[in-house]
């Protein structure tokens, strides 16, 4: 095993992927570096070098370049899927998801169902999210509750390389549309990551750490600042359970409000902006089935309802911070 | 090359076996026997027919809200077509999808769209399946005027030329696109518009079934060979409104029935092969009797198939409940 960058974890799983079934196809703007590339090994592997490698490796008939067309090759890829091939497609942020949505949510969400479920989608769309990289309003959103606002999608949120890795193969060999979403700000990071395949199903959350007093409830790039924020606490020996629902759709709801009803607190720290996000969604949850467990009002720590803006210093206010994730802990346990 | 006798008569059979389908749901729609939106292909038979003839199981094909005569060209089931309009369990979608959304992939039919320009990004994929697995399939994406203005059509063209993909594009140009004229909402020409992608366009009278499936034809063999994708114009009339209980004020008086007495496309094609004595007129008349009789019990069984269940509401989709 070897220390492996969640970029290296996501490029290792679907170079496996793609060694293992010839259907496993690679599409994206800069994905081969644009046809008329001096050299295959020059090919940008996208534009922060995700599937970079797999031209070279695969060929051009398996790692498509796209004009910049996301409509018609996100679409392209939805229809691909359902007649026999297992598409990756990169949708380069997930800001830009506004011209293609159709092709997700009134397409490829609904082929299973609209058609009696004689239909597959095994798609894959990979895109980034997410705030940090100083990349202002429309290259730095969340917008994973929108997907999983939509019924068809399965939505997942890797927090780590290790978890990256694993759900990326299970996207990929899924039968069904799998938005995958990775956050920008963590290509860099590191860790043990093993070189051998392996899965991690889709909706059974992880328990990154366990506790007495609160459960903390975070997604994709949140887990990392939970996991330091309980960190921080227990020397003031409070003691949290750290929930990782790794899929927002489906979604752990189990194993959420098990852990609700063994500490009777809960924090849910979402990237995502305040309105209709998955805080308040596994708030709504929680009122309804386990009110009686609760010792405290349910807290969120989410960012404001605004844009994402430039500024470094609005930009560090807006994010959720690990300070903000105490203190809101801190609440629950003061109430 | 010459089309068989046999041919002649399948293309016979599922042009009128369209008609009397259409003809029928406007009637039980009329009726109220039939659900939510209905958009109906009467009248444009020769199109879906002519191009469908040139394709097997093997080849995709997108649909248009107007799905029902492409459904039946692509050899869907019209039995379980008619249950999947009435909404019932056994239909062709389980009753989940209806009239805007019906499809058969075993059959290559990769729905009609209730998403108008939905359908050529799914075409480029399917074509993309076909030249990456090396099935010797295409793929036709058929368009309505209003979906050739819609971003993906375009964008879709682009695609497909610059992937060379096994790709037809059919524009179905009936003159309106919901009430409004194609003469107004398409600027330039739907053939230049091919040839400014670099691909081949050529515009046929789509009441002539011999016209449509010749340039269908030269389109689907050049796809098959590698030769890459290309676009017909198929300019032709639709007899009914745009949906169901579309009153059609803003066609002129006798419109319709002018295009029905002078273009029928089933009328032409009798004239045609009766006269050139490729077919005798009793044949003719016994496909008709056959299909009336195909239409009739179709419509039956549908009438007295189970709806599905309540339980049949939460099937079909990923999430456990």
């Amino acid at each position: 095993m070897a220390k492996k960058s969640y970029r290296q974890a996501i490029n290792d799983a679907i170079r496996q992927e793609m060694l293992a079934d010839p259907r496993v196809v690679v599409m994206g703007e800069d994905n081969a570096g644009g046809i008329e590339a001096p050299g295959e090994d020059d090919a940008w592997g996208g534009v922060l070098g995700v599937t970079k490698g797999l031209m070279p490796e695969f060929g051009r008939e398996r790692v498509l370049d796209t004009p910049i067309s996301e409509s018609a090759f996100i679409g392209a890829a939805a229809g691909a899927a359902a007649t026999g091939l297992r598409p990756v497609a990169e949708l380069m942020f997930v800001d830009f998801m506004g011209v293609c949505f159709d092709q997700i949510f009134n397409q490829a969400g609904k082929f299973r169902y609209m058609f009696g479920g004689k239909a597959v989608t095994p798609l894959v769309v990979r895109t980034m999210y997410g705030a940090g990289f100083r990349a202002a309003s429309q290259h730095s959103q969340c917008l994973y509750p929108i997907f999983t606002h939509v019924p068809g999608l399965k939505v997942v949120l890797p927090s780590s390389p290790y978890e990256a890795k694993g759900l990326m193969i299970q996207a990929i060999r899924d039968d069904d549309p799998v938005i995958f979403l990775e956050h920008k700000v963590m290509y860099d990071d590191e860790e043990d990551v093993p070189d051998e395949s392996y899965t991690i199903p889709f909706g059974e959350a992880n328990l990154t750490r366990e506790g007495d007093d609160v459960t903390v409830v975070a997604f994709g790039r949140m887990v990392g600042l939970a996991n330091a924020a309980a960190d921080a606490l227990e020397k003031d020996g409070i003691s949290c359970t750290v929930v990782d629902p790794r899929t927002t759709s489906p979604l752990d709801t189990d194993t959420i409000l098990e852990c609700v009803e063994e500490t009777g607190r809960l924090v849910i720290v979402d990237e995502a902006s305040p309105r209709c996000n998955m805080a308040t969604d596994i708030s709504a949850l929680v009122a309804q089935e386990a009110f009686g467990a609760l010792k405290a009002p349910v807290r969120m720590v989410s960012p404001p309802h605004t844009p994402v803006p430039f500024a470094p210093e609005l930009e560090d206010a807006y994010i959720p911070s690990q300070a903000k994730i105490e203190t809101a802990i801190r609440g629950v346990m003061a109430h | 090359m010459q089309l068989s006798r046999d041919d002649l008569v399948r293309a016979y059979r599922t042009m009128r076996t369209i008609r009397e389908f259409e003809d029928r749901v406007h009637d039980e729609f009329a009726a109220g026997k039939i659900p939510g939106f209905v958009h109906l292909y009467a009248g444009e038979e020769a199109s879906a027919v002519g191009v469908c003839l040139n394709l097997t199981d093997k080849d995709y094909i997108a649909s248009t809200h107007r799905g029902h005569g492409h459904c039946i060209a692509k050899g869907c089931d019209v039995g379980a077509m008619m249950k999947e309009i009435y909404g019932r369990a056994d239909g062709l979608c389980g009753g989940k999808g209806g009239s805007m959304h019906i499809a058969d992939l075993t059959r290559g039919m990769m729905g009609a769209n209730g998403i108008v320009g939905g359908g050529p990004p799914l075409i480029c994929g399917a074509a993309l399946s076909a030249k990456t697995l090396k099935t010797g399939g295409v793929a036709v994406a058929f368009v309505g005027d209003g979906g050739s203005n819609q971003g993906t059509t375009l964008e879709s063209y682009n695609l497909a030329k610059v992937w060379d993909l096994p790709a037809v594009f059919v524009v179905e140009d009936n003159g309106y696109a919901e009430a409004t004229p194609s003469a107004w909402s398409v600027g330039g020409s739907q053939v230049k518009r091919a040839e400014g992608f670099g691909m081949p366009g050529i515009e046929v009278d789509g009441h002539d079934f011999f016209a449509v499936h010749d340039a269908a034809r030269t389109a689907i063999e050049r796809a098959r060979k590698g030769g890459g994708p290309s676009l017909i114009h198929v300019k032709l009339a639709r007899y009914y409104g745009h949906f169901e209980g579309d009153a059609m004020t803003y066609r002129g008086d006798g419109e319709v029935d002018t295009i029905k007495g002078g273009k029928d496309c089933l009328t032409l094609f009798r004239q045609k092969v009766t006269e050139a004595g490729l077919l005798e007129a009793d044949q003719l008349d016994e496909v008709d009797a056959e299909v009336k009789a195909l239409i009739d019990g179709a419509v039956g069984d549908a009438e007295s198939a189970a709806a599905p269940g309540e339980a049949d509401l939460v099937t079909d989709v990923y999430v456990r409940y």
